[in-house]
């Protein structure tokens, strides 16, 4: 049974990391921002959830509080984008991706300001505290407005190679990451990332499981987990969801006819429906959509939630039987 | 000839061009857009820093049109200025025109897409704290309705445009009272709106839109050091079409071929008088 590893990647989980990709987020725009004024870090209260403290402290010329208004915490944003400054909005997802939308619609996206809003504590990081506080919408709308991309990273060595990436990226962003440590799906970052491009993580012929964020261990340990009942799983890493990598979908379905989609997003216009768009139209293969179902998402954390809807080794290796089975 | 009269007869050309414009495309906002055009007159050629020839220069003053819909002396102006061909006023509306019924900025002179109310004054607040960190001298200025004050984000930006201190921002409000469904004080009441603002934090100047010496007085004056600079222009929802002179249903009305010829007769007059 071939299962090679393409991109540096961690096999099997090597151990828990500590490190949140918000901390990530933070060093790293941290570092960039000493020697690039331009780069400006917008928070909504919010940069203590951020971990932006010590940049505020470090760089307080660059770090601007606009107090808990999003609508304004994006407009300004696109304001300072109009006069050359490279903003980056640092707040809660579930807040900045609806409270903000229409600023992110009109102001960001259809101006084509240079505005990067990062979207954190995303998905059901906060999952306790309700379906105010979850963000499982926030991808199928950010999906669908012109000239936005959509972004989510698997860990945080692929966090800080995509912040690194979106400093010269001249186009509006909505990038989403989790509030807690995430176990790293790559050993370093040192694997080839690039805006737009899928990375295959794991060759395999027989299925291939498509994640994005904080999913894409989940899949990489059920591919393992495949391979020892016998299956060639393909893991591919969508960490770009917007712009599509239409190609190494197509590719996946077309050499390995099977396709389960995984993600920390409602069911209803995430990854599962844009790998769904894709496929469907121009490599029909055997489908199935794992995420959060079309419900107030259950309470508990990350772990519990996934494990609840089945974004789970176990859930998608008997998803993954059945979806076989009907050869 | 003396400023006033020449911005006074310049105003009359921007309503007799837009009136066509609306009047020849079969759509616009007619009540709002000649109700700002005094404002918009007294801006655009007594007071803005702006180059046609070079629409980006970085020194530029900024102009947001956060009521979006008011978009027909813009344009005319625009075109009037050099920013691009007169004759494309004519496409105004039309099936595939850079000229929508809203600011576009693939059109030069333009910085900002807008049309959503409520979303002017935080694109300026961002326009100028940028301003203020590049220790740049150009101002920012942005135009919005009477009823947009009811969109939530107007007063989020107030609060951070005072806390930051932008003496660089001045926002217009073009006083109408009229709103589409009928006056803003049976709508949404906005009064004691004066006190609102000063005890937001701005300086709040209170002037007759349509007076361009009050206009001109009002937009030249200096700023309150720290403080940012707010002016309630009260004008008429209409103004110099006198049939359509605090009529709420000129909102989006679109002037009849005998209406139309009306205006011109009277914008003819009223430019007769000047003489």
């Amino acid at each position: 049974m071939k299962s090679t590893a393409l991109a540096n990647v961690a096999l099997t989980r090597a151990g828990r990391n500590k490190i949140p990709n918000r901390k990530v987020v933070s060093d790293t725009l941290l570092e960039i921002a000493k020697s690039k004024p331009e780069v400006l870090v917008l928070t909504s209260d919010s940069r203590g959830s951020a971990l932006l403290t010590s940049f505020g402290e470090e760089l307080p010329d660059q770090l601007i509080e606009v107090g808990i208004a999003e609508q304004n915490l994006v407009g300004i944003a696109a304001g300072l984008a109009s006069c050359g400054k490279k903003p980056f909005v640092v707040s809660p997802a579930c807040f900045l991706s609806m409270r903000g939308i229409e600023q992110i619609k009109v102001d960001v996206a259809y101006s084509r300001m240079n505005v990067k809003l990062i979207g954190i504590s995303g998905g059901v990081s906060y999952g306790a505290l309700g379906m105010s506080h979850h963000s499982l919408q926030d991808l199928a709308v950010a999906r669908a407005i012109p000239e936005l991309d959509v972004m989510m990273p698997a860990d945080r060595f692929e966090t800080e190679n995509m912040i690194k990436a979106l400093i010269d990226y001249d186009r509006p962003v909505y990038m989403r990451i989790g509030r807690n440590p995430v176990d790293d799906v790559y050993l370093s970052e040192d694997y080839p990332f690039e805006i737009g491009k899928a990375v295959l993580l794991r060759e395999g012929g027989d299925l291939t499981i498509i994640a994005s964020g904080e999913t894409v261990r989940v899949a990489l340990d059920a591919a393992e987990a495949l391979r020892q009942d016998g299956v060639s799983c393909r893991v591919l890493n969508v960490h770009t969801i917007k712009p599509l990598d239409e190609e190494a979908v197509l590719k996946a379905a077309a050499e390995t006819g099977a396709i389960i989609t995984l993600e920390e997003h409602s069911i209803f216009g995430g990854l599962g429906a844009a790998v769904a768009e894709v496929v469907s139209q121009h490599h029909p293969v055997r489908m199935r959509i794992l995420g959060i179902p079309d419900e107030p998402a259950v309470t508990g954390n990350t772990l519990q939630v996934f494990n609840h809807y089945g974004i789970s080794v176990e859930n998608v290796r008997r998803v993954a039987g059945n979806l076989l089975a009907k050869d | 000839m003396d400023e006033i009269i020449r911005l006074k007869r310049k105003a009359i050309e921007i309503r007799r061009a837009l009136l066509t414009m609306i009047h020849e495309a079969g759509a616009g906002h007619t009540g709002g857009a000649l109700s700002c055009t005094d404002i918009l007159t007294a801006l655009f050629y007594g007071v803005l820093r702006i180059d046609p020839a070079n629409p980006k220069w970085e020194d530029r003053d900024r102009y947001v049109q956060s009521k979006g819909h008011s978009v027909e002396p813009y344009w005319a102006i625009l075109a009037d200025l050099g920013f691009f061909p007169p004759e494309e006023l004519r496409t105004f509306s039309r099936y595939g025109s850079r000229l929508i019924g809203h600011p576009n900025n693939k059109v030069p002179g333009v910085e900002m897409n807008t049309g959503a109310l409520g979303h002017g004054l935080p694109i300026s607040v961002g326009m100028a704290l940028a301003g203020k960190m590049d220790r740049k001298d150009y101002k920012v200025y942005t135009l919005m309705g009477d009823g947009e004050l009811a969109e939530g984000s107007i007063w989020e930006a107030a609060m951070a445009a005072a806390h930051y201190g932008l003496d660089n921002l001045v926002a217009i409000i073009d006083r109408n009272r009229l709103q589409i469904t009928g006056p803003t004080e049976d709508v949404m009441s906005l009064e004691p709106l004066a006190d609102k603002w000063r005890a937001f934090g701005w300086k709040t100047v209170e002037v007759d839109g349509h007076d361009f010496g009050e206009l001109l007085g009002a937009l030249r004056a200096e700023p309150d050091q720290g403080k940012p600079t707010v002016i309630i222009a009260n004008t008429v929802k209409g103004k110099g079409l006198s049939l359509a002179e605090n009529q709420v249903h000129w909102h989006h009305r679109v002037p009849t071929k005998e209406e139309y010829d009306h205006a011109m007769v009277e914008l003819t007059r009223q430019m007769e008088e000047l003489e």
